[in-house]
């Protein structure tokens, strides 16, 4: 059965061709390209990727113009559905704007651009996201954000770690999140936001593969539904 | 009608842009600043007679992140 993913482009966008590279990479179809002018998504999607990069040009706050975009109205009707959406980067500024999401990415608490790899804990190997995960493994993602700098009142962290639904924890200080959070999971756990760029660690050529088995995980989770 | 909305960290959400001007501030010598917290200023021309409760929705759905941020919105005389 072919996969079916989306990966919307926003004006600003950056890392579109990336991840649609990795889908295609990982499910052996091609992704379908959604222009955030567009009302609608195309039908009977299995998968739909936010990209990381600056649309709208991180006017008023990161991902906020895009979150009140027709197509992210289409993406958060579909993710209600229980369609599997994957925000990286300036795609999980884009969750949390649109609400998806619980938090908000601010500032870097250091105010400098991080761009670099660093190590992740999996804190959460159940999703169908992170299945091909071990729990608690180490892996190693870039970053590259200017405001990855995740925050939550004390009473939605709390719930958050207790419901399982921090995905991927820093494992170094690297801008300031509370509780170094680097990714969170919806209640459902069908919708991912996360500040690492997995798509740009899917082949050894790219410096690293730690991001692959990310959407290894995906795919098999469809095939296996 | 102009209004003036001023869109502000909340209280307790560490800022670090302002503590960043704070210490520029204290670089250029200035003494005794205590505090240092960044805002927003937007200003809109309104038709007149828009509602207090659209100003409020425009603030809530969009001007704000009201995860993070207050907001308090100022009218001004029409010129």
């Amino acid at each position: 059965m072919a996969f079916r993913a989306a990966v919307v482009t926003f004006p600003g966008s950056n890392c579109d061709r990336d991840l649609a590279v990795a889908l295609e990479k990982v499910s052996g179809t091609a992704a379908i390209r959604v222009w955030h002018g567009d009302a609608e998504l195309p039908e009977k999607l299995d998968f739909i990727g936010l990209p990381g990069g600056f649309s709208y040009g991180d006017y008023l706050r990161c991902g906020a113009m895009a979150a009140r975009s027709p197509i992210v109205r289409a993406v958060v009707e579909a993710a209600n559905k229980g369609v599997p959406v994957l925000g990286v980067c300036n795609g999980f500024q884009v969750l949390t704007e649109s609400g998806l999401l619980p938090g908000a990415l601010m500032r870097n608490a250091q105010l400098t651009f991080v761009c670099r790899t660093v190590p992740l804990t999996v804190e959460n190997s159940q999703s169908l996201f992170t299945a091909g995960y071990e729990q608690g493994e180490t892996i190693r993602l870039p970053v590259a954000h200017h405001d990855g700098n995740y925050f939550a009142d004390e009473a939605t962290l709390d719930r958050l770690e207790g419901e399982g639904r921090v995905a991927f924890r820093y494992g170094e200080e690297v801008n300031g999140s509370q509780r170094r959070i680097a990714g969170v999971l919806n209640a459902a756990g069908n919708v991912l936001g996360m500040m690492p760029h997995p798509e740009r660690a899917i082949e050894p050529e790219l410096g690293g593969v730690d991001g692959r088995a990310l959407f290894e995980s995906a795919v098999k989770a469809l095939v296996a539904a | 009608m102009k209004v003036r909305v001023f869109v502000s960290l909340k209280p307790g959400v560490l800022d670090p842009q302002g503590r960043a001007v704070h210490h520029a501030l204290e670089g250029l010598g200035f003494k005794g600043v205590e505090d240092v917290r960044v805002g927003r200023m937007i200003e809109m021309d309104v038709a007149d007679g828009t509602s207090d409760d659209a100003l409020r929705q425009m603030c809530e759905k969009l001007l704000a992140n009201m995860v993070i941020e207050n907001y308090r919105i100022e009218k001004l005389e029409t010129a």
